[in-house]
């Protein structure tokens, strides 16, 4: 326990310090989060309208489980060396799983009944899944994001011992920071995760479809 | 960049060994065969235990949970949240937040790697048993069978397709997580990868290790999904 009350007066006694590496490990996460988002959920999105792909979806996501953030990290180093880019490649293969598969079922799950409504309302393609089929699905879609971002926040912190900043540097460095600090630094990333969890769930419930009274 | 890692064997050694390990070169099958019976083999022999260790302990956990919510409902909700946040908690942080309680030791690795499964297993089995549908539930009752017997014969039956589904997912993940047991103790798979990061990226035992891993992981789903279809065999996908 008394590791604990130096861990919150670590962050007392280093708020600066702390507030930084949060920073850091915001700008890789969000980076990485950007390019998984940008790639996996027009694929996604786009095969679940088509209801094809099945196979890439549901593959996707099982390989992607079993692959481990150490090892893509480690990977990603002998690939492209120590630095930036090393860990977003990683952090980018690690994120888009989640995303595509629960894009891809959101919308290729939706009741079909609204949908050949829609098409017979003259709707065109573009117009069924962006005014039917992703309010919609939306909810699981966002689901996906959420499971994507925890991920990959958790992941930033093993980015550290590929030169990787962010919190991590911290975790992994109990030699200058002490257990007091490492504690500090841990607690951070999983209020971090936490918060971002917190917020795309609360985003989740404001964008589910709710039944509107009929006039 | 200081590596805070439990002691491992020392390899490579760069200056001897073959030319390909010197050099750094992309795959050296050289030293995979040396090192096969000294390093890997050890590894992958702990990361199995370790994950066996965790799925046991977390699927009966996660049963007695499951049993518990499924019983009494109003239970259901709090399990479900707070399995929902020690899964949210950065695998790497738990470790370190745990270390104070459980000190650098298996208990701490497998504390962490058990909570993780919890949330897979849980949510998995209670959907299982909560989708069971309620006719059949009550057509067992009509017929006479005892709320035990309905639960042993009927739901536990119908929703173990769920079950082992969980159970698949959950041991491919706990796989994977495992990977970074080497930043509390010198065990599994994560183990040689961090040696070679330590000691000027080792590419040959970067790929083997983790390509160990992924292997692994592969074929644990392959094997569940082949007792998932001998013990579930009315389900066709």
């Amino acid at each position: 326990m008394k590791t604990f009350v130096h861990a919150f007066q670590f962050m007392g006694d280093h708020p600066h310090l702390l507030l930084v590496k949060t920073g850091e490990h915001l700008e890789l996460s969000g980076a990485s989060l950007g390019i998984a988002l940008l790639l996996a959920l027009p694929i996604g999105l786009w095969l679940g309208h088509l209801h094809r792909g099945l196979f890439l979806a549901a593959g996707v996501s099982n390989v992607g489980r079993a692959l481990p953030s150490l090892v893509l990290i480690a990977f990603g180093l002998t690939i492209f060396g120590v630095g930036f880019w090393n860990n977003t490649a990683a952090l980018v293969v690690l994120a888009i799983p989640p995303i595509l598969t629960n894009a891809y079922f959101a919308i290729d799950q939706c009741d079909r009944d609204v949908v050949d409504a829609a098409r017979g309302m003259g709707m065109t393609g573009s117009q069924v899944l962006f005014s039917v089929e992703l309010p919609l699905g939306l909810p699981f879609v966002l689901a996906g994001i959420r499971i994507a971002a925890i991920f990959v926040i958790a992941t930033a912190t093993i980015a550290a011992v590929a030169g990787g900043g962010g919190l991590g540097q911290i975790i992994v460095n109990q030699a200058s920071y002490g257990l007091s600090g490492v504690v500090a630094a841990s607690l951070c990333v999983s209020a971090l995760a936490f918060l971002a969890a917190l917020i795309l769930s609360l985003i989740g419930n404001a964008a589910s479809p709710r039944p509107t009274p009929v006039p | 960049m200081t590596f805070v890692l439990a002691g491992g064997p020392v390899i490579p050694n760069f200056g001897s060994g073959s030319s390909c390990e010197v050099n750094n070169g992309w795959f050296c099958t050289e030293w995979v065969r040396q090192h096969w019976s000294d390093t890997l083999q050890p590894a992958l022999v702990q990361h199995i235990e370790l994950v066996a260790i965790a799925v046991s302990i977390g699927f009966a956990i996660a049963l007695v949970l499951t049993l518990a919510g499924f019983r009494y409902r109003l239970l259901d909700p709090p399990i479900g949240v707070i399995s929902d946040f020690l899964y949210t908690i950065p695998s790497l942080a738990l470790f370190q937040i745990l270390v104070p309680f459980t000190g650098i030791s298996l208990t701490t690795v497998e504390i962490a790697l058990v909570s993780y499964t919890l949330l897979i297993l849980y949510r998995n089995m209670i959907v299982g048993l909560r989708t069971v549908p309620a006719e059949i539930v009550d057509v067992a009752r009509g017929t006479g069978f005892t709320r035990a017997q309905t639960f042993t014969r009927v739901e536990l039956p119908l929703a173990l397709p769920a079950i082992l589904t969980g159970l698949r997912v959950a041991t491919v993940s706990t796989i994977s997580i495992a990977t970074i047991a080497p930043f509390v103790i010198a065990k599994g798979l994560g183990q040689p990868i961090y040696d070679a990061l330590g000691q000027g990226i080792f590419k040959t035992e970067i790929f083997t290790a983790g390509g160990m891993v992924i292997a692994l992981a592969l074929v644990a789903d392959g094997l569940l999904v082949v007792l998932q279809r001998a013990l579930t065999p009315w389900v066709r996908a």
